[in-house]
């Protein structure tokens, strides 16, 4: 099981080297959005809103990145991957992928954001663990919801469609944790949003391993 | 064919009828009559700011109570279904899905209504609001989702998936979240809920019989909804020979 998950990592990791595109089309997403809010705020940003746009930028970003992991597959590539590989090992797969490819997005993101709009950070450990936490929770919702929307007739705006509502939890709480980050709160604060946001995360996760099979079968 | 199933059950020996309903039936028409009749007519406490809009306790609460209920229960179809795939769990699911965000939005309704003349604006940002907002995105979604795909069964195992991961999320959203960050709402964020201004329980007396009646009532919209969709197939069939 456990190399079977590893074979399907190096593979999809591997298809991402090949056509470095996809990867390099996300990073440019993500610095010109943070180009475009830099030219549009003028240096007018104060640090909530900061933290909002980051988090708003990251989503859409996330959503980018993670769509293509299912719905980029043909067919004949997907019954391939059928008689290879248990589902449950292909999802993990993918999120740990995703989950890789999340952590890239945010944090050049956050490179682009300290680089044009400053850094108001004060316990910088902390926004990282907000963001390590969110990038997990994205990439398992992210990862089934592209497997669902890869499943339906109009995938690419189902794919937002169906991912904002279920994000939206995830999306709060984050924000919330990255803002008592930014604010320099003590982390006894942040407690009860670290176990809640970590919670989530288990939530997802399970219920990505249990649910997926009943998606991929044909 | 995939529903010929669903017609083998249909016909299955009607339960006992009084008056041409089920008992269970006339119990939610009886206990809706009471829960309106008493809602506004029943002694409630004196409070300020509060006054006569109390009542809505017997209204708004119990919408969300029957949402959450009929939720639930279409969380159960779609469990079912995806342990034997069995059409007809699927009609249910989404049945009651439909009628769970009716009552949802009844319940944004009636809790907009009494937040005007409380805390005088229809809608303010606050946790357990927008928690309640995006628990009807959710099943929007659901609706969008189930719309965007024809083959039966395929339909019914996505949707049934989606219905999973769109409960945990919701309730997490409804439950959780509003504990965390401070709230307006009653219950929340420090204010008391109304059970405790209701000193001798008499609200209790129609606030309970007030839930069970509406969530009959959504039990038996449900059915109705499905029961249509069941002979709108049998017609198919009939058509198709």
């Amino acid at each position: 099981m456990f190399s079977d998950i590893l074979s399907q990592l190096s593979l999809e990791f591997r298809l991402e080297a090949r056509n470095k595109y996809a990867l390099y089309s996300i990073l440019l997403y993500v610095s010109g959005t943070v180009f475009i809010s830099y030219l549009s705020f003028r240096g007018s940003l104060n640090p909530a809103t900061w933290n909002a746009l980051f988090w708003i930028i990251l989503l859409y970003a996330s959503i980018q990145a993670a769509s293509k992991s299912f719905l980029g597959q043909s067919r004949g590539n997907f019954i391939y991957q059928y008689s290879l590989i248990s589902p449950q090992d292909l999802i993990i797969a993918k999120i740990a992928y995703n989950m890789g490819l999340m952590l890239v997005v945010a944090f050049s993101g956050l490179l682009f954001f300290s680089l044009f709009l400053g850094n108001p950070v004060q316990d910088f450990p902390l926004y990282c663990i907000a963001v390590l936490l969110g990038s997990i929770g994205f990439a398992g919702i992210l990862s089934l919801v592209s497997a669902i929307a890869s499943r339906s007739n109009s995938n690419f705006s189902l794919m937002s469609v169906l991912s904002f509502p279920l994000l939206l939890p995830l999306l709060l709480a984050a924000i919330k944790l990255s803002k008592n980050a930014m604010d320099g709160l003590d982390w006894s604060v942040s407690t009860s949003l670290i176990i809640m946001l970590a919670a989530l995360n288990a939530i997802v996760l399970v219920l990505a391993y249990l649910l997926f099979p009943y998606l991929w079968r044909e | 064919m995939s529903f010929i199933s669903n017609i083998r059950l249909i016909s299955k020996p009607a339960d006992k009828t009084i008056f041409g309903l089920v008992w269970w039936k006339w119990l939610s028409i009886i206990l809706l009559v009471y829960s309106v009749v008493a809602g506004f007519l029943m002694k409630v406490p004196a409070l300020p700011i509060l006054h006569e809009t109390i009542r809505n306790l017997y209204f708004h609460v119990t919408m969300w109570f029957s949402m959450m209920i009929l939720l639930t229960v279409s969380l159960v179809y779609s469990i079912l279904y995806l342990m034997n795939f069995n059409l007809r769990n699927d009609t249910y699911a989404n049945e009651a899905a439909n009628v769970g965000l009716l009552f949802g939005t009844l319940g944004l309704i009636t809790g907009s209504l009494w937040a005007k003349f409380t805390w005088g604006a229809f809608w303010l940002n606050d946790a357990k609001l927008n928690g309640a907002a995006i628990g009807m995105l959710v099943y929007l979604a659901y609706a969008v989702l189930r719309n965007s795909m024809d083959e039966e069964q395929k339909r019914a195992r996505i949707s049934a998936v989606y219905n999973i991961i769109a409960y945990a999320m919701f309730m997490v959203f409804i439950m959780v979240m509003p504990r965390l960050v401070d709230s307006l709402h009653p219950g929340n964020g420090g204010n008391p809920g109304f059970g405790k201004y209701d000193l001798n329980s008499d609200m209790r007396l129609v606030f309970y019989p007030s839930i069970i009646g509406f969530t009959l009532l959504g039990v038996w919209m449900m059915q109705l909804l499905a029961r249509i969709r069941f002979l709108k197939q049998k017609q198919l069939i009939k058509n198709f020979r």
